[in-house]
């Protein structure tokens, strides 16, 4: 590799260097002008629009950059890459749009430009994490966005809670990352190499001891679990979503999940292929039971999720306990372990992106109004906040996968490819999840409206902006919802994972 | 007479291992942190072993990457302890409890 070579490669990290060129950008913005901070938000939603503008430009490409030899690379721009980086853009809009009407982060305006910095720092980072095919590269950036995130979520420092939240991330996220590195460094010595491909072409001709190999994987199976928040690696979920400011709550949730998965997508179809067939049922080397052990986590998720949620009084950590869930059912997808599977994760993905911000979106606006996220309180808001009641109903009905919202064709292309996997038992309990998840996404419609409340209490009106910030988020689920065949063919046609 | 390979490893193994335990059973907020750092560097100790086992230098460039990794989170750890020292006027563990279940 020289010099050359890895100038001419950037133009496949353009994305990525846009976005680092807006971190920059916001840096200096805030160091000239340091007491106007409303350029910032604008600023931030022009880098990501340009970065946008990059990433759709490179549909279509499979090239490696920064090639360490002459068949595999550190990074991979690839199509499945751009999908998530879309759903990483699109979560990083609204999200914007989130923090310039949250009452938490304007208690903090001060600190605007370290957090849009910050964000910015997330982003990269999952730009990087999504694209890598190196696990030297994969490690740095799951902890470029760690880092980033850990700062986010204890923003508001002046509150405990907040305080607290960054606390146990920052420890939790801290073992995970130093029992992933263990594990790296362990496939680093069986294979004496870092590089995904490469470890592919050994394993399949090379026969390891066993017992460590499979520890070393399970290793970074954690570091990544944690990332996708799926049990047994879950419990930081609840209390970090809980104590973090609302619009980070919601990024969290969405985009940090979605570079989870997507690293832990390609580290086990890279890794561990051995052909794909022509109906694209992936092959794998018989060294790791992949189907079971994420069929295992997917279950325990699932259920985890959605039985702790039952018992939650507060709707931002019933949320949490809630996204826990719904990583488990988007982990059902890879546990088929076939192109189909993959797709109804994407598709799912896509919908859970509108659906789950648009959850956060509501009940940050209402904890703006009445001060608290508590279900108790929401008696009789219904009434006084007649369009958020009614859209949050909407977005809860869709993670609960009421037709005809998107999330219920979400479910159903998951189950349809469970099925044709002839995995029907855990298509079953996925089944019986969902109908335990119903229970509690109707108690909060419950509260809105079924409860009789004495007093009168004047209507709240909603602002114009944040109006239509729902519509946005709200109108793809109801489209989708009937007419779903676009989000299909975007996730078919964006399977393509370099190399297979 | 060189150290066999073995020794390296079963020393970063028992690093790791001091290192999860610490975690798991400190309740100081510090003391738990430096013993995320004694997972990185128990890691570290791996790579360089296998690099120089190996006789290839990838092992010791990543090791490079995790140092300059672990002192970033060293300084957001400490930031963040600070930061709830503030308010709450304490690093036990079990005292920082608002959210339960």
């Amino acid at each position: 590799m020289n010099i050359d070579s890895i100038i001419s490669d950037l133009i496949f990290i353009k994305p990525e260097i846009a976005i680092a060129a807006t971190l920059v950008l916001i840096v200096l913005v805030d160091l000239i002008s340091p007491k106007s901070k409303t350029a910032l938000p604008y600023i931030s939603l022009l880098g990501i629009a340009i970065a946008g503008v990059f990433v759709v430009q490179q549909f279509g490409t499979a090239e490696f950059a920064f090639k360490t030899s002459l068949s595999s690379g550190m990074f991979a721009a690839d199509d499945f890459g751009s999908f998530f980086k879309i759903i990483v853009l699109l979560a990083s809009v609204f999200v914007i749009f989130f923090s310039i009407s949250s009452s938490e982060i304007k208690s903090v305006n001060d600190h605007l430009g370290e957090y849009y910095t910050l964000m910015f720092g997330m982003i990269l980072g999952m730009f990087f994490m999504v694209s890598a095919s190196d696990l030297v590269l994969i490690f740095i950036s799951i902890e470029l966005l760690s880092l980033s995130s850990y700062v986010l979520a204890g923003f508001v420092k002046n509150t405990v809670r907040s305080s607290e939240a960054s606390l146990k991330y920052v420890i939790y996220g801290g073992v995970s990352s130093g029992i992933m590195l263990f594990g790296i460094s362990l496939i680093y010595g069986l294979t004496g190499t870092t590089n995904l491909y490469e470890i592919n072409s050994i394993i399949q001709i090379q026969s390891f001891p066993h017992i460590t190999f499979l520890i070393a994987t399970l290793f970074i199976t954690v570091g990544l679990g944690f990332k996708i928040s799926a049990a047994p690696f879950h419990f930081w979920t609840p209390d970090v979503y809980e104590g973090a400011p609302l619009p980070i709550t919601a990024y969290l949730s969405v985009a940090s999940k979605a570079a989870g998965f997507a690293v832990l997508i390609r580290f086990i179809k890279i890794t561990f292929i051995n052909s794909i067939d022509h109906h694209g049922n992936w092959e794998l080397l018989n060294i790791i039971d992949w189907r079971s052990i994420i069929v295992l986590l997917s279950i325990l998720s699932m259920t985890l999720g959605n039985f702790t949620a039952l018992w939650q009084d507060n709707l931002k950590r019933m949320l949490a306990y809630s996204s826990i869930a719904q990583a488990g059912y988007m982990l059902l997808g890879i546990a088929v372990l076939s192109d189909q599977g993959l797709t109804a994760t994407m598709i799912y993905f896509i919908v859970y992106l509108f659906m789950n911000l648009g959850a956060f979106f509501v009940v940050m606006l209402i904890a703006n109004e009445i001060g608290s996220e508590d279900i108790e309180d929401y008696k009789g808001l219904g009434k006084t906040m007649p369009f958020l009641g009614v859209t949050l109903a909407f977005f809860l009905l869709s993670l609960a996968g009421i037709p005809p919202t998107a999330g219920f064709i979400g479910k159903v292309v998951l189950f349809i490819a469970l099925v044709d996997a002839n995995m029907i038992a855990v298509a079953v309990i996925a089944l019986l999840n969902t109908v335990v998840s119903l229970y509690y996404y109707v108690r909060v419609l419950k509260n809105l409206y079924l409860v009789q409340v004495d007093e009168e209490k004047p209507v709240i009106k909603l602002s114009f902006a944040n109006g239509f910030v729902i519509i946005l988020l709200a109108a793809p689920i109801l489209i989708f919802g009937v007419y779903f065949t676009p989000i299909v063919n975007f996730a078919k046609n964006s399977i393509n994972i370099l190399g297979f | 007479m060189q150290i066999p390979i073995e020794y390296y490893l079963i020393l970063s193994a028992a690093l790791f291992m001091t290192g999860i335990v610490g975690v798991l059973i400190r309740r100081n907020a510090i003391i738990v942190f430096m013993s995320i750092e004694l997972m990185l560097n128990s890691a570290n100790l791996t790579l360089i072993t296998f690099s120089s086992y190996l006789g290839n230098s990838i092992g010791q460039i990543f090791v490079f990457f995790v140092m300059a990794v672990a002192a970033a989170e060293a300084a957001i750890g400490l930031a963040i302890i600070i930061a709830l020292f503030r308010n709450k006027l304490t690093v036990n563990l079990d005292e920082i409890n608002i959210f339960k279940w």
